[in-house]
């Protein structure tokens, strides 16, 4: 009868995951079906905790698995409220360090419980677990370290061959605790929790911070691999249903992310970028002048244009600057300026970061143009106003096919009369590759904090 | 060769389970506009914290003494609880800022 009840509860869990997805992939229905992902989660917890029968023994330690919940609930519910919307990315990608954490547990206590006697493919969904939950544990660490600027790029010649050695000495290992006769086998497989754990960080280390977000949901669709492993080990159907759906849609999103950069995934994970700043740097180089633009003569060209499309970038975000900039618009509309937002899709950190920002701001979703309308939309508009944004402006993405990011989408915002671009030094963007957006006549340069910029911006709109 | 025939033989219904879940996941989410990629990644990243239930269940078997096991296990659900709960929240927070068109334009008109 329990068990008959706590099958239902699973049952009910996986359909949930199945709905909340997909309502997660519309904007009418996303925060209803993330609700109904967790009810779902919800029950399918309660009903282990009450419901499960292990078999030969009783159930222990509930006091045990109550306070560690209710550690982990207030832990995870206060840095989820009072996180920032800009590390918003980072906590994403530490909760998912969790989960590989996790399942790489699960894996090392059942390990110590296996016996002599053990069937191969047991040990095989233990190892897989294991491996594949530490790698994203590792991988989602430096990749938080990496978003947060805690960690830089590091790559040494050979490390993508290194890499594949390294896995392939795990991968060894794990074949000889699968097929060997030994029966002590603990040394080699707290080696390969070690090389799993080294591999990891040799995996994300080399990848450039822009393109994290990616390596993130990759890491995503690898824990959910992991908690398949788990669910096989358990023969536990919404371990194994919502691992291999958060596995699968993973997977995907990772393509349709790269896909919206315009690049691979082999791309993103080889990091064409590092490779190609050497031998494109030079040859595109700093060339011609840029020309500044005072803040009261920014102020002026802002205050009697038409029409004002602003383009934000990561510069907003890090420097808080999504209320200065509705501020701003607001400003611009009492002088009768028609103001828009265009949003590339990579803008940021994350697809949907910049959205995610101005949201928060209350900028009215009308007013966000995706990059097609944007692009129509440019050629009679009077300033644009980039904040922060660097690559997805760059017009060497269009007409260098020298260019790293040649062939990616970007917002054409050389059509219009004048651009204005806020950052805070002459910096190359995440690339790492020249814009030479910078230098053309109609572009002017407003160096500073993008948030002092814009406040000085506001107050001298205001007595125009 | 053999052992694996037979493990697909003993467990056809999960590998059944398997496949289609691939499907079904490439299916719900190939149709997503790319402002709800981070929410939707998020999401995922929530659900698969149902590892939980494994280090549930791992805590629930252990026996009352072994300290090792259970230390691994506490670990374990702690950080199990923040994918889930962590996960569900900041998915929630994000998605409580798409207020959808006019909704959000009546409000700010309010609020102003």
């Amino acid at each position: 009868m329990q068990t008959n009840i706590l099958s239902i509860c699973y049952l009910i869990g996986s359909v949930s995951f199945i709905i909340g997805l997909k309502m997660l992939s519309n904007p009418a229905t996303a925060r209803r079906g993330n609700f109904i992902s967790a009810a779902g989660m919800g029950i399918a917890i309660l009903g282990t905790l009450l419901l499960y029968q292990p078999s030969g023994t009783e159930f222990h330690n509930y006091g045990w698995i109550v306070g560690a919940m209710v550690i982990g609930t207030i832990i995870g519910s206060i840095s989820a409220r009072k996180v920032k919307m800009t590390a918003m990315p980072e906590l994403v990608s530490i909760f998912n360090g969790m989960g590989g954490l996790c399942a790489a547990l699960i894996s090392i206590v059942e390990f110590g419980r296996i016996g002599t006697n053990h069937e191969d493919m047991h040990v095989l969904s233990i190892l897989a677990g294991m491996i594949i939950g530490s790698v994203s544990f590792a991988g989602s660490m430096i990749a938080y370290g990496k978003l947060s600027g805690k960690i830089k790029d590091h790559a040494f010649p050979g490390q993508h061959i290194f890499n594949l050695v390294v896995l392939l000495v795990v991968l060894l290992m794990s074949a000889f605790i699968i097929f060997g006769d030994s029966t002590s086998f603990a040394l080699i497989f707290y080696g390969i929790l070690g090389l799993s754990l080294c591999y990891g960080i040799l995996f994300v280390l080399p990848i450039g911070g822009a393109d994290m977000p990616v390596v993130i949901s990759l890491l995503n669709s690898f824990t959910g691999i992991a908690t398949a492993c788990a669910g096989f080990l358990y023969n536990n159907p919404v371990m194994l249903t919502g691992g291999i759906l958060v596995g699968s849609a993973g997977a995907i999103l990772t393509i349709l992310m790269c896909k919206a950069m315009n690049r691979s995934l082999q791309n993103v994970l080889i990091g064409s970028f590092g490779g190609a700043k050497a031998s494109a740097g030079p040859a595109t180089g700093e060339e011609g002048t840029y020309k500044e633009i005072s803040l009261s003569d920014a102020a002026m060209v802002m205050g009697y244009a038409h029409k004002v499309i602003i383009v934000p970038g990561y510069g907003l975000a890090v420097a808080q600057a999504q209320h200065a900039c509705h501020e701003l618009e607001k400003s611009l509309r009492k002088n009768g300026v028609e103001v828009k937002y265009a949003i590339h899709p990579v803008a940021g950190r994350m697809p949907g970061h910049m959205n995610v920002l101005l949201a928060e701001a209350d900028v009215s979703y009308d007013d966000l143009l995706e990059l097609e309308p944007a692009n129509e939309e440019f050629g009679s508009t009077d300033v644009v106003l980039i904040l922060g944004a660097n690559d997805v402006v760059n017009p060497a993405a269009e007409n260098d096919p020298s260019s790293p990011i040649y062939g990616m989408p970007v917002l054409q915002v050389w059509k219009a009369k004048s651009v204005i671009i806020n950052k805070r030094s002459m910096r190359p963007g995440y690339a790492g590759i020249e814009n030479g957006l910078f230098f053309l006549p109609n572009s002017s340069m407003l160096f500073g904090d993008a948030k002092d910029v814009l406040q000085q911006l506001i107050n001298q709109i205001k007595e125009i | 060769m053999q052992i694996l025939l037979d493990f697909i033989q003993n467990n056809i219904e999960l590998f059944y389970v398997v496949i289609l879940s691939v499907f079904l996941g490439i299916e719900v989410i190939s149709r997503v506009p790319s402002v709800l990629h981070t929410p939707l990644m998020s999401g995922a990243n929530a659900i698969h914290g149902v590892i939980i239930i494994g280090s549930i269940i791992v805590m629930g078997e252990a026996s009352p003494d072994n300290y090792l096991v259970l230390t691994l296990g506490f670990i374990a659900v702690i950080v199990g609880t923040l994918n889930v709960v962590g996960g569900f929240v900041v998915t929630d927070r994000m998605l409580e800022m798409f207020k959808t068109g006019k909704k959000a334009a009546s409000k700010t008109t309010k609020e102003n």
